[in-house]
């Protein structure tokens, strides 16, 4: 299984997944429309990209009261079915992430569903800030990253043995 | 009938009635000068007088999107702002990246044309369409990246904005607008023109999107363009991993890097300021603009010094170069100290180090009163720098007050024009055209003023091809460039893109997404035609060919020292060819066949 992974020491704030994104799913070019969001902290010009997490136990699924929000279970994404969905808005109260939205014009739930399993949103990403990896891939650049430097110290440690 | 790229309407507000309307976009000057730079020196033609004070109530301000500008085309955050230029009395057009662009056409306008004078400092509140004039009282005196704040503390946290700081304010004519807080139009002293009219800033948020004529056409054209760049060795590579500085030991090593205010082109101690000593020492991460796969912008942090924990964006290769081989500095801390400070008072940090590096030479040949400078003014001091930056950031004391109007008025002022690193009154940037010779006819030609971004000729003279010290050719191939610049950046994306995009792909992406016919050839041809009409608006504020010119020291001095040592630049050689090929008469006035052809005669 897949997972969208986010790296935001990567994100430079440049928003191309949000178009990318907003494109995929409506055609048009508008951030609003757009589930993945890039939030700016202008004082130190540092960027961070969120979307939706998926959740194991997903209280947008839970609080749904038509199972218009139901989680895949051989994808893992907690996917939205448009034709139940009534739009009383209670998955968007209780997401403790902000990431289940409405669109612009205020009437239809939006949320990220990878896409149907090629998100647009990496094909943006030329920093990499933002990946789909297999779950068991999903760390392995920052255990080799932690590990190169133990090397490292280990070489260290075995000069001063020596 | 617009099809789409454009959003149709242009915002009108005029700060001396407090009139706010939305009008039509002429679709003609659409068509036949797409939008931002094209669009807004057609329209200033239309209704300045090129004679008026760039400071008075007449000139108007034009904040300009293009047509790609809020879509997913690479790099299309730029705005454009058109105005006549406060440093020179040209047509000025300096652009900017960030994100107000982008979020200016999801407000529903392509452009905003500010207006008149308000009589109390006030910023501009545009929220999905609807219009406030709100005052800045409180605002007025505020640094810019401070004024980013305070407005979307009183707008909408997500806001983009445009900001002045304390230069513009007080009319220094070579002030930058800033964007989002940090990103700068320094060029040209567009501050000072939007502080003439007490205009401190504009916020923008917007929920509309941005039509495309042909979404699947143009979708495959961006992922061409950006799969093109992405290999770029310059913008797919080399500027991500160390910004625009990365060209500091590139020019410096082909000896073009213009020293202690020029008397040299070869900076022995460069690589203490390069983009590999600035990515070790001072980067904490890259920034993009809107939809930019490149990332250029460093977002840096000075780690000791008296500035220590100053974090800001940049500094740019353009900035590294003028505050430091320009006045002889190595220390890149200070450097960026002067970068950050710059870009809170909102003022041009390549106009900024050449003025610094002027006053040096006036003080160290005895051509200014020792104690007008209150500290020592030499060559190579980092302190001296830095302290003569904030005299002019704050314009404390005469002298303060002199460096902010640029070194042509700093050098006049004591008698020695020619000391001033400038063509048409604004300073040369960091290419030493007697080591790059087509960089000379750049300079000399640019419409609004020496600068590197209306033809980029140092890609093809570097870093291209093309023998860096020949004459041959030049003068064509800086034509073909400015010509392709123009439409560039009329369509609403940044210039690297020309690193690996050619005009097929920059046309396919613009008649993609307005739906117009336009190909290379046209592209080319929409290019010529305002560059054109913005020698007609300058013809008409009273410049002439003798304007066309390069400081005596490039025409005459042979560099002393480095890989270039013994050239000095031969502008005559390429002007005269220049002129023919551009279908120009000797006096550098475009012939009746040529505005005929290009459909401007009207315009003469």
């Amino acid at each position: 299984m897949k997972v969208l992974m986010l790296d935001q020491a990567k994100c430079t704030g440049c928003r191309a997944c949000e178009y990318a994104c907003s494109f995929e799913h409506t055609g048009k070019f508008n951030p609003l429309d757009s589930r993945i969001k890039v939030n700016e902290f202008w004082e130190d010009l540092t960027f961070v990209p969120s979307v939706c997490l998926q959740c194991e136990r997903a209280y947008c699924e839970e609080v749904c009261p038509t199972s218009a929000l139901t989680k895949n279970p051989e994808t893992g994404v907690v996917e939205l079915n448009k034709e139940k969905c009534i739009g009383c808005k209670q998955c968007i109260v209780a997401c403790p992430w902000g990431s289940i939205k409405l669109d612009h014009t205020g009437k239809e739930v939006i949320k990220c569903d990878n896409c149907g399993g090629d998100p647009a949103c990496i094909k943006v990403c030329y920093p990499g800030a933002l990946s789909y990896e297999e779950v068991e891939d999903i760390t392995n650049v920052k255990v080799q990253e932690t590990a190169t430097r133990l090397k490292e110290i280990a070489k260290d440690l075995v000069k001063g043995g020596a | 009938m617009i099809k789409g790229g454009f959003k149709g309407k242009l915002l009108r507000v005029n700060l001396t009635t407090k009139e706010v309307k939305s009008e039509a976009l002429n679709e003609e000057w659409a068509q036949k000068y797409l939008g931002g730079r094209g669009y807004g020196t057609r329209l200033l033609l239309e209704e300045i007088d090129p004679k008026i004070d760039p400071l008075s109530e007449e000139n108007k301000v034009i904040f300009a999107t293009g047509p790609l500008d809020g879509t997913l085309a690479p790099s299309s955050g730029r705005t454009m702002v058109i105005t006549k230029g406060p440093l020179n009395g040209a047509i000025a057009c300096s652009n900017a990246g960030g994100h107000f662009g982008p979020a200016l056409k999801h407000t529903g306008y392509d452009m905003i044309v500010v207006e008149g004078k308000s009589a109390e400092p006030v910023y501009i509140w545009i929220n999905k369409g609807k219009v406030e004039i709100r005052s800045a009282k409180e605002i007025w005196g505020k640094l810019a990246d401070e004024s980013d704040e305070l407005i979307r503390e009183q707008t909408h946290p997500l806001a983009e904005t445009m900001t002045i700081g304390p230069a513009g304010e007080k009319l220094s004519r070579i002030s930058s607008v800033m964007f989002n807080g940090h990103r700068a139009s320094g060029r040209t002293g567009v501050g000072a023109a939007v502080g003439s009219k007490n205009l401190k800033g504009i916020a923008v948020r917007g929920n509309e999107d941005t039509p495309v004529a042909d979404p699947e056409a143009f979708m495959k054209a961006i992922y061409k363009a950006r799969d093109i760049l992405s290999k770029d060795a310059f913008a797919g590579q080399g500027a991500a991993m160390l910004g625009t500085a990365m060209l500091v030991n590139v020019i410096n090593g082909v000896g073009a890097f213009p020293t202690n205010n020029a008397q040299d082109a070869y900076f022995p101690e460069a690589n203490k300021i390069s983009g590999e000593t600035l990515r070790e020492k001072n980067l904490i991460r890259n920034e993009g603009c809107a939809e930019c796969p490149i990332a250029c912008g460093r977002v840096t942090v000075v780690k000791s010094g008296p500035y220590k924990g100053t974090i800001g964006g940049g500094p740019e290769y353009e900035s590294v170069w003028s505050f430091g081989a320009m006045c002889g500095v190595s220390d890149l801390d200070a450097v960026i100290s002067a970068n950050h400070l710059c870009d809170k008072y909102g003022i041009d940090t390549i106009s900024m180090g050449s003025t610094v590096a002027c006053a040096m030479e006036l003080y160290e040949k005895g051509y200014m009163p020792k104690e007008d400078a209150p500290f020592e003014l030499r060559f190579g001091s980092a302190e001296a720098m830095l302290k003569a930056v904030e005299l002019a950031c704050k314009q404390e004391g005469d002298f303060g007050k002199l460096l902010a109007q640029g070194s042509y008025r700093l050098a006049e002022h004591y008698g020695h024009p020619e000391l001033s690193m400038s063509a048409k009154k604004q300073e040369f940037p960091a290419y030493d055209p007697r080591g790059i010779k087509g960089m000379g006819l750049e300079y000399a030609t640019s419409n609004r003023g020496a600068c590197h971004v209306r033809g980029y000729g140092t890609a093809v003279e570097v870093l291209g091809d093309a023998d860096q010290y020949a004459y041959e050719g030049k003068a064509a191939l800086i034509k073909t460039l400015q010509d392709l610049t123009s439409a560039l950046d009329s369509s609403g994306i940044c210039l690297f893109t020309t690193f690996g995009l050619s005009a097929n792909e920059l046309a396919e992406m613009v008649s993609t997404a307005t739906g117009f016919s336009i190909d290379a050839q046209e592209f080319m041809k929409i290019g010529e035609r305002i560059w054109n009409i913005e020698k007609l608006f300058n013809l008409k504020a009273g410049f002439t060919r003798k304007d066309d010119t390069l400081p005596p020291r490039i025409l005459n001095e042979p560099i002393k020292t480095g890989p270039s040592k013994g050239h000095v630049e031969d502008l005559g050689k390429m002007l005269d060819e220049y002129y023919q090929l551009r279908g120009w008469d000797k006096d550098s006035v475009p012939t009746d066949e040529k505005l005929k052809e290009l459909e401007v005669q009207i315009l003469k």
